[in-house]
């Protein structure tokens, strides 16, 4: 059974029964294609330049960055990717959600994806209660469920006041607190977070834990792009580890591949005193 | 296939990472069983991430947004004008400003007002129908690559974002055509039945904007020369679309037919002409074509034109042979809204898994 062949030397949290795949990558690839890249000094003669050039060499330079990765995720799995900048880490989260059509392979999930990026507000020049009403509405609400969810998605952003402003007024946090708060109002069956918890202040982190966890409780399935990898390790009972955008190591046993990604990068060995606060603490 | 990937990939200069000195193990085959991947995600019923939904499913998805639509569309509304003092009086007054401009330009320097009975109200309509026409093309070219943060972070159909831009249009349109109501007024038409024609004409209209939005949409969502190109043609489209001349009786069209009557059916001529008969008697009366020919009428049309003539002496034209029918207006009207929205639709949604992506 594939789910059982999965899991690796796992004295992590290993699934105890086999659980129905919500995810599936099958030996997928993903192929940017970058505009504007290139030497050119911006000029009008250069841009000319390119146009009579083009001809022979196209100016759209591609970028290989997810090569050839398969796994099986399932219900209940709260996977932590990590890897260095440039590894492929949100690009494959952009393929799951369906956003980046592959080159090559394919990604099956059981529902829409919903993804949490880096960036930081929805609709810049409206207020955050629009925007709570927008985005809860753009998921699919209907205006009722909106109108019943909006006191809660406000009171756990803790954006306080400033709901009535537009959000280019927001600081970064704010917005991502209040992104984050939208994005898990409703039950996806999965949610992606990409490093969007990271501008968080330590009280909002203690609280998206206890989200997330509570989103994995609730069958879904949660990733999460992390450079904290405390955050990684108190919240994903599974971690990916990327490299040039392949598949380093993965498994269920996620302070060991914590402890190696740290030492082939060379970072500081992560010390576990207490690994249930483990989430506040600073690290990275 | 994969060897050809990586090649081309160097050989651009394009790096997958900013990494090159760990060793990727081997991945071991049987670390993923020994079903193929894509059996187990059958069994499983699970579905490509990046399939779209059938063109019919599409539409019902959008139908379900619809909330997400209008309120998008009031919201984005609202904040249009909040950075200026004078705030939500310049829906008012952008228009008025840009009537005061092409009358100031084609009624008093140009003189294309001759022939052209109550040419202010003329003019006025004109601008004001063909502005929504404008704006909604130029607001939906653009778009897909405005509204990035957002596709980027929420998952719905992405049609709901030129359909919303299309209702933003609309919503300035009424308030356009409040100010209309009141200048027609002042310029001394009567108030009639046949103004409720302009609510069907507009609905054309707006259905029309809307599946060339989204056609327009898919266009702008590529490579930015597209919108930086479509301002100059659509400013070449309103000069040929009558709005500060009558096609029909402009006498550098006359000996032309087939010109004249392409450039009536022009679909912004089309909807323009149909509200400008909705609204202004004086046209509807002056419509070439409307009365049986009668060619001492026509003459007589032709000479009070000659001689710069004003009032109801220029309705004569209705006695002169038309191009296009008022049956033919609707026609035409309806024809062009059902043609823009079927294939601005299915070529939007071709390309609906595409659009957000770097």
């Amino acid at each position: 059974m594939a789910e059982l062949a999965l899991g690796g030397t796992s004295p992590g949290q290993p699934p105890e029964t086999p659980r129905a795949p919500t995810v599936v990558v099958d030996d997928l690839h993903v192929v940017y294609r970058v505009y504007g890249a290139g030497g050119d000094k911006g000029t009008a003669a250069t841009a000319l330049m390119r146009v009579v050039k083009r001809q022979r060499r196209p100016s759209v330079r591609e970028v290989h960055a997810i090569r050839g990765i398969s796994f099986v995720i399932n219900h209940g799995d709260a996977v932590g990717i990590i890897g260095r900048n440039g590894s492929g880490k949100s690009t494959l989260l952009q393929a799951i959600a369906g956003l980046l059509p592959p080159e090559q392979g394919c990604v099956y999930t059981s529902g829409q994806a919903a993804l949490l990026g880096v960036n930081a507000a929805l609709l810049d020049d409206l207020t955050g209660e629009r925007n709570v009403v927008l985005g809860c509405l753009a998921m699919g609400m209907t205006p009722q469920e909106t109108k019943d969810r909006y006191q809660s998605i406000v009171d756990f952003s803790g954006v306080g006041n400033f709901i009535d402003y537009p959000m280019r007024t927001y600081s970064t946090g704010m917005a991502q607190r209040l992104r984050f708060s939208i994005a898990s109002a409703k039950n996806h069956e999965i949610l992606m977070i990409d490093e969007a918890l990271a501008t968080g202040d330590a009280n909002f982190r203690a609280k998206s834990h206890d989200r997330i966890v509570q989103l994995r409780g609730e069958a879904g399935t949660v990733f999460l792009v992390a450079h904290n990898l405390a955050e990684i390790e108190a919240s994903c009972n599974r971690v990916i580890w990327l490299e040039k955008g392949q598949i380093m190591r993965q498994g269920y046993d996620v302070p060991a591949i914590v402890d190696a990604y740290l030492e082939a990068t060379g970072g500081e060995p992560r010390k576990r005193d207490k690994p249930a606060e483990s989430a506040h603490s600073a690290d990275d | 296939m994969l060897a050809r990937m990586r090649e081309r990939a160097r050989d651009q200069g394009g790096p997958g990472t900013l990494t090159d000195d760990l060793a990727i193990p081997e991945v071991d085959p049987s670390a993923l069983g020994d079903e193929p991947l894509a059996e187990l995600a059958a069994r499983y019923r699970l579905r490509p991430s990046a399939a779209r939904p059938g063109v019919i499913a599409y539409a019902r998805q959008l139908w379900d947004r619809r909330h997400f639509i209008v309120g998008f569309a009031t919201a984005r509304n609202v904040a249009m004008y909040t950075e200026a003092r004078l705030g939500q009086l310049w829906q008012v007054l952008t228009p008025l400003l840009n009537a005061a401009v092409y009358y100031l330009i084609f009624g008093l320097i140009l003189g294309t007002s001759r022939g052209v009975p109550n040419f202010p109200a003329f003019l006025i309509t004109g601008i004001f129908i063909f502005n929504f026409t404008q704006r909604a093309f130029i607001t939906t070219s653009r778009v897909m690559p405005d509204s990035l943060p957002l596709i980027r972070a929420l998952p719905f159909p992405r049609g709901c974002l030129p359909v919303g831009y299309v209702l933003i249009e609309l919503e300035q349109l009424a308030m356009s055509m409040v100010v209309l109501i009141v200048i027609v007024l002042a310029t001394g038409e009567p108030l009639t039945w046949y103004w409720l024609l302009a609510i069907p004409a507009l609905a054309l209209q707006a259905v029309f904007n809307i599946g060339m939005g989204l056609f327009l949409a898919r266009l702008g969502a590529g490579a930015d020369d597209f919108s930086q190109l479509l301002p100059f043609l659509v400013r070449t489209w309103m000069y040929t679309s009558g709005v500060m001349f009558s096609i029909q009786t402009i006498k550098t069209l006359a000996g032309h037919p087939t010109l004249t009557y392409l450039l009536q059916i022009n679909p912004a001529a089309v909807y323009i002409s149909l509200v400008r008969n909705a609204i202004l008697q004086s046209q509807r009366n002056a419509w070439p074509g409307s009365k049986p020919y009668n060619a001492a009428n026509c003459a007589l049309y032709h000479s009070a034109t000659a001689a710069n003539a004003k009032g109801s002496v220029l309705e004569l034209s209705a006695y002169c042979h038309g191009t296009v029918t008022m049956t033919g207006l609707w026609l035409w009207g309806i024809g062009w809204a059902i043609m823009a929205l079927v294939i601005g639709f299915v070529f939007f949604w071709q390309a609906e898994t595409r659009y957000g992506r770097g």
